[in-house]
């Protein structure tokens, strides 16, 4: 119910089935992997050359006081050690690019998916969690490519070129050694499944303690106005506390853990001294050997100590990748644009568009009906107006035609042919949207009216602009129209945005023209000037106006009237204004109305359907 | 102190080793062998003592602050008054309360520790070094002021490709966001292929800002194992010439190649500690301004407290200006409500009906001495009391994802919270409720997503009722509700307000009609004023309201 809870997930830390498809993801690198790897292995390899060196610089240099064999050995301990930094810059560089592109790809193909989601969807998952997935998600994915990588091939491999080295200098030392190897896998198994508990405990607690705090922001005047400050601090407080309980309790553990780590590394180092002491003492070994062998076992337990912070990386990722393939599972609209096949031509200009309902049901949310057994046909060149009280249905039938929605019962016809039976884009690419709210994206006056369409050249826009009249504010704007638009408009009046809607839907020439007239907030001056624009946008084409001004209306060639989603008058203006029925009442009431507030809306379905 | 203790025991071990290799060289005894490892074993337990101690003092330390300091910082917001938070995006905020507290708590606990760390490390080592061998230390240390200059060279590169990056990454951010918000624009254009045409140069551009700071990062972690690499080679090339001219034991020689190791990661730590510091202050300021943020709506500094006010309301030529905005949303508005009376306020979208509720509870604040509880100016009451004395039922009420019953009683202590059930009734609430699968129970999800917005309003209202406060103030709270609920809500309703002080705006007449007083309201100021009776005789907007809604009502029965 609580859909923060989904948050709080902890992945398993290895899921074979993920791995399948982060692995698909891979592929076209599995070149530069292959390198990566090939170069983590060798710079492991030369890694493990130091304490060997160092070896050889005691045992044949200096206690043979060789000073041509010491500086041969410094020399090739130069080069090894250029040839280290280099192979590690590398090895990063290539990593970090393929986990970069990897990202990229990733990224692409989630915005691509959710271009492609129904309409509805949206209504139900918040813009931000959208957001998350797309950035967190993708960034802690990454975050396992790189670290998991280098856990996998460098420390993996380390460990193992340390025990044959060692192998290859002492067996007799190296299993005495080793014989510490049971505590090493006693210590880290005893440590792992408290930790794993600990953290799992920190990341449900803070995302509890987020919630609490992300609610508490929301809704901060209720709280004031209630006078619940005092009881939600001692809340916050309790799950803060908590929170830091369970911080505490994995520090706990990490302190133990750690030191006990080198406890047991002591141990071996101990035992190395004692041992390999008395085999030095009865010519067994070398004492060179005996330097090395401290040198390696302090650089196997380094890679140890790290692995429980990778372990918690990986689990993190995890989490994360299953959210994100949810999200790319999440089946697409139907409807949608088919972006495996290039854009279909566009279709060429036929001054109109035949629109017809045919018994339509649509529900948003089943049985309770937006529109029912609505049927109607809208002549190429026609101009209806559709007129109804708000929550009779007039803005989801334009959705229909759109195919933002699919109807549950009857067929929607554009020019003879079902609507699924049309190539979406070439559809809408044949209508003009105009919104009662406006969205202007942020960009240039002349990108939003553009769309960024290379196929509507600048001259589209300019003249665009000039026939719905917006050609006077932009003249006054610096830069005209290039002139800078803000998030959603924000410098723009409402009739502004207005008339950069109808040259943006203008400039498309559209067959068919739905417009969702606007009704508050434009001034006098610039509603004479909108009402031109108007009668100019509804030329030569198929229109269909949800309609709030009279004289619109009295424009049109027929009014339908919808009532509970119902079609219960058609006609012009007089006729239905003489027949004295719904429309004359609603003409009544609009009348009135522009003097006062209309009526609110009635109960909409929980989900919060779109009105 | 740990921190030193741990590392000064540690840096011992070399020494043992050195005395045991040295020995070794000469000839020893299988029992001094065995004293040596014991003695290495002792050294790192005790070094482990203090290490376990380290942490469970200096990381535990940095969890409380983080701990004491978001306490703080909850505590603070609570207290910032509703406008502050209009201008300010949750997710900002939120950031805020995580990322940067995050970002200090670092830099408090393992900051502090491997600061100490390796200082201590550091100077230990090299004293120890110069009493072995001077020259050779001097030798051994020549690269180090290698690390100081790429650290500060890189460093400040890398924070500027960082900021870089960040600064790509927001605009990814925006652009996706408002691919979101606009979707209806992008489908209905079938603007698809070029959004993702734009977001895919945006998404290069992100990629190569990223490969741009790696190519620069990347080469940090590798140099800095180089120059100690070159340490150890020099003590290997200077060293071992310096043990065959027997200048230096090969025990000595041993003891330094440890020490030298034990340099390295205290330098490559180094770089990364500096970092801490650099995010951990940036984010304390930022916090630091948050917390610096005074309240400007709060309790007077001698704040008057009486007992139960009557509830006598009045506001007294009040012209308010929301902050920011450029017209009045009220003008001169002036009316009285005697304890116990109802006044509707009524007049279209924006005209200022709920700016009058939200200058009550000092949502924003009114004037000085313009808005009076009881005779008394409300902003010279204590904030708490006066908020204690209302209770408000909003337009759009805000319900937390907690169960019915705590939604309801989220205004009242919990003693009182036993008459939950009867304002629920009184709501017409209760009969929802048991249809619910776990009654009072229920969890509403988020913001009360899983309940119609009839229902939010109800639960509203009985939060409301609950508080038992002497002034009412409802906010259109009936506009999701049908005719037929809202008149049986009325009607319980009406009994409570009879012994309250009741602030009601309405849209609907019929909701009106029975007010001692009805104010219309047009652009921030009051047109009209009297009983239904009298404002119907009048014939001015409020009998045109009346005309429409007679004519809405005709329309919905047909």
């Amino acid at each position: 119910m609580n859909a923060a809870e989904h948050d709080e997930d902890l992945g398993r830390p290895y899921d074979h089935q993920l791995m399948r498809r982060l692995a698909r993801y891979l592929r076209p690198y599995r070149g530069q992997v292959v390198l990566a790897g090939v170069i983590t292995l060798a710079e492991a390899a030369i890694q493990l050359c130091f304490p060997y060196l160092l070896k050889e610089a005691i045992d044949l240099g200096i206690r043979h006081h060789d000073i041509e064999v010491l500086d041969r050995i410094a020399l090739t301990y130069l080069a090894a050690l250029v040839a280290a930094f280099g192979l590690g810059y590398l090895q990063s560089q290539i990593l970090q690019r393929v986990g970069q592109g990897l990202m990229r790809d990733l990224r692409a193909d989630l915005f691509a998916h959710l271009q492609r989601l129904p309409v509805a969807w949206f209504d139900k998952n918040p813009i931000g969690r959208v957001m998350t997935r797309v950035t967190n998600d993708v960034d802690q994915l990454n975050e396992m490519f790189t670290a998991g990588i280098d856990a996998l091939f460098g420390d993996l491999f380390m460990l193992i070129g340390i025990v044959f080295a060692m192998s290859q200098l002492d067996v007799e030392l190296l299993a005495v050694t080793f014989s510490v190897l049971p505590l090493i896998v006693l210590v880290t198994l005893l440590f792992r499944s408290r930790v794993r508990r600990a953290f799992r405990d920190v990341r449900t607690r803070l995302a509890r303690l987020n919630a609490f705090l992300n609610e508490n922001l929301s809704g901060m005047s209720t709280v004031q106005v209630l006078g619940r400050e005092s009881r939600n601090f001692a809340q916050f407080d309790a799950l803060d506390a908590e929170h830091r309980d369970a911080h505490l309790r994995v520090n706990n553990y990490h302190a133990i853990f750690f030191p006990a780590l080198e406890w047991v590394s002591a141990i071996a180092l101990s035992l190395i001294v004692w041992y390999g002491g008395r085999q030095v003492m009865w010519e067994g070994i070398t004492l060179g050997i005996l330097v090395a062998f401290i040198q390696y076992t302090q650089r196997f337990f380094r890679p140890i100590s790290d692995l429980s912070e990778k372990y918690g990386i990986l689990q993190q990722a995890m989490a994360a990748s299953e959210r994100l393939f949810a999200l790319l599972d999440t089946p697409v609209d139907p409807a949608s644009v088919d972006l495996t096949r290039p854009a279909p031509p566009a279709l060429m200009r036929s001054g109109g568009m035949r629109i017809e309902f045919d018994g339509v049901w649509f529900a948003y949310e089943e049985p309770h009906w937006v529109l029912e057994d609505l049927s109607f046909v809208v002549e190429p060149g026609e101009k209806v107006a559709l007129v109804g009280a708000t929550g009779s249905g007039k803005t989801t039938l334009t959705s229909l035609v759109l195919r933002f929605h699919e109807p549950q019962r009857g067929v929607i016809r554009v020019d003879g042919r079902p609507l699924a039976e049309w190539d979406v884009e070439q559809l809408r690419r044949r209508v003009g949207l105009v919104l009662q709210d406006v969205f202007l994206f942020s960009g240039t006056v002349a990108s939003n009216i553009s769309l960024d369409d290379a196929s509507i050249p600048r001259e589209r826009v300019e003249s665009a602009t000039r026939e719905v009249h917006a050609d006077g504010f932009l003249a006054r704007l610096p830069g005209g129209l290039d002139a800078p638009v803000l998030e959603r408009g924000a410098t723009l009046s409402a009739g502004q945005k207005q008339l950069v809607s109808f040259a943006r839907a203008l400039a498309r020439d559209p067959d068919l023209l739905i417009l969702d007239e606007a009704t508050s907030s434009i001034d006098t001056h610039t509603e004479r000037d909108i009402q031109q624009a108007l009668q100019r946008l509804m030329r030569d084409r198929t229109s269909l106006v949800i309609a709030h001004r009279l004289s619109t209306i009295a424009d049109v060639d027929r009014i339908l009237v919808l009532h509970h989603g119902r079609l219960r008058e058609s006609g012009t203006h007089p006729d239905l204004l003489s027949a004295r029925g719904l429309y004359w009442r609603l003409h009544q009431l609009q009348v009135l109305g522009g003097r006062l507030a209309l009526p609110g809306a009635p109960d909409p379905p929980a989900t919060g359907a779109p009105a | 102190m740990c921190v030193a203790c741990a590392n000064l025991i540690a840096l011992a071990q070399p020494q043992v080793l050195r005395h045991a290799v040295d020995d070794l060289y000469r000839g020893v005894t299988a029992e001094k062998l065995g004293r040596y490892a014991l003695i290495l074993f002792g050294i790192a337990l005790g070094a482990g003592l203090f290490r376990f101690a380290m942490r469970k003092t200096l990381i535990a330390i940095s969890r409380r602050l983080e701990y004491d300091l978001r306490n703080e910082l909850f505590a603070h917001l609570q207290r910032l008054p509703v406008g502050w938070f209009q201008h300010r995006r949750t997710g900002e905020l939120m950031s805020v309360a995580t990322n940067d507290l995050a970002a200090v708590r670092m830099m408090l606990g393992p900051g502090v520790m491997y600061t100490v760390n390796t200082l201590t490390v550091g100077i230990v080592s090299i004293a120890f070094m110069l009493a072995i061998s001077p020259r050779l230390t001097f030798w051994s240390l020549l690269p180090l002021p290698l690390v100081s200059v790429s650290v500060w060279y890189f460093g400040d590169r890398i924070h500027r490709r960082f900021e870089q990056v960040q600064e790509q990454f927001a605009g990814l951010s925006a652009f996706v966001q408002e691919n979101l918000a606009g979707l209806r624009v992008v489908r209905a254009f079938a603007n698809e292929r070029h959004e993702i045409a734009r977001f895919g140069t945006l998404n290069e551009r992100y990629r190569d800002q990223n490969l741009d700071l790696i190519r620069t990062s990347g080469v940090f972690q590798p140099m800095l194992a180089l120059f100690s690499g070159l340490g150890a080679l020099i003590v290997i090339w200077v060293g071992g010439r310096e043990v065959m001219t027997e200048r230096i034991t090969l025990g000595q020689f041993v003891a330094f190649t440890v020490y030298l190791a034990m340099l390295n990661w205290p330098m490559v730590a180094l770089g990364w500690v500096i970092n801490l510091f650099q995010r951990g202050s940036a984010s304390f300021r930022r916090i630091a301004d948050l917390l610096d943020t005074e309240p400007s709506i709060d309790s007077p500094s001698r704040p008057v407290r009486p007992e139960r006010s009557a509830g006598e309301l009045e506001f007294r030529g009040v012209t308010f200006t929301y902050p920011g905005a450029d017209a009045p949303a009220l003008r001169d508005v002036s009316f009285r409500v005697a304890a116990g009376r109802t006044v509707a306020l009524v007049g279209r979208t924006g005209s200022g009906k709920s700016t009058v509720l939200a200058l009550l509870p000092r949502l924003f604040d009114p004037a000085p001495g313009t808005v009076f509880l009881d005779g008394r100016d409300v902003r010279e009451l204590d904030l708490g009391w006066l908020r204690g004395q209302l209770a408000i039922v909003p337009q759009d009420p805000f319900l937390f994802s907690a169960t019915i019953r705590e939604n309801i009683a989220y205004g009242v202590p919990e003693e009182a919270s036993h008459a939950v059930q009867r304002v629920a009734e009184v709501a017409r609430l209760d009969d929802d409720i048991r249809g619910f699968p776990d009654g009072y129970a229920t969890r509403v999800g988020e913001r009360g997503i899983t309940l119609s917005g009839g229902q939010r309003q109800r639960t509203a209202i009985a939060r409301a009722l609950l508080r038992d406060a002497p002034v009412l103030l409802l906010d259109d709270c009936l506009s999701s509700v049908d005719t037929a609920t809202e008149d049986a809500i009325l009607h319980g309703l009406r009994e409570e307000m009879r012994r309250r002080t009741t602030l009601i705006v309405a849209h609907r007449v019929s909701t009106v009609r029975e007010a001692d007083e009805i104010l219309v309201f047009d652009t921030g100021a009051i047109v009209e004023r009297g009983t239904h009776v009298d404002l119907l005789a009048r014939g001015g907007a409020y009998a045109a309201l009346h005309r429409a809604q007679q004519l809405e009502e005709e329309i919905a029965a047909s």
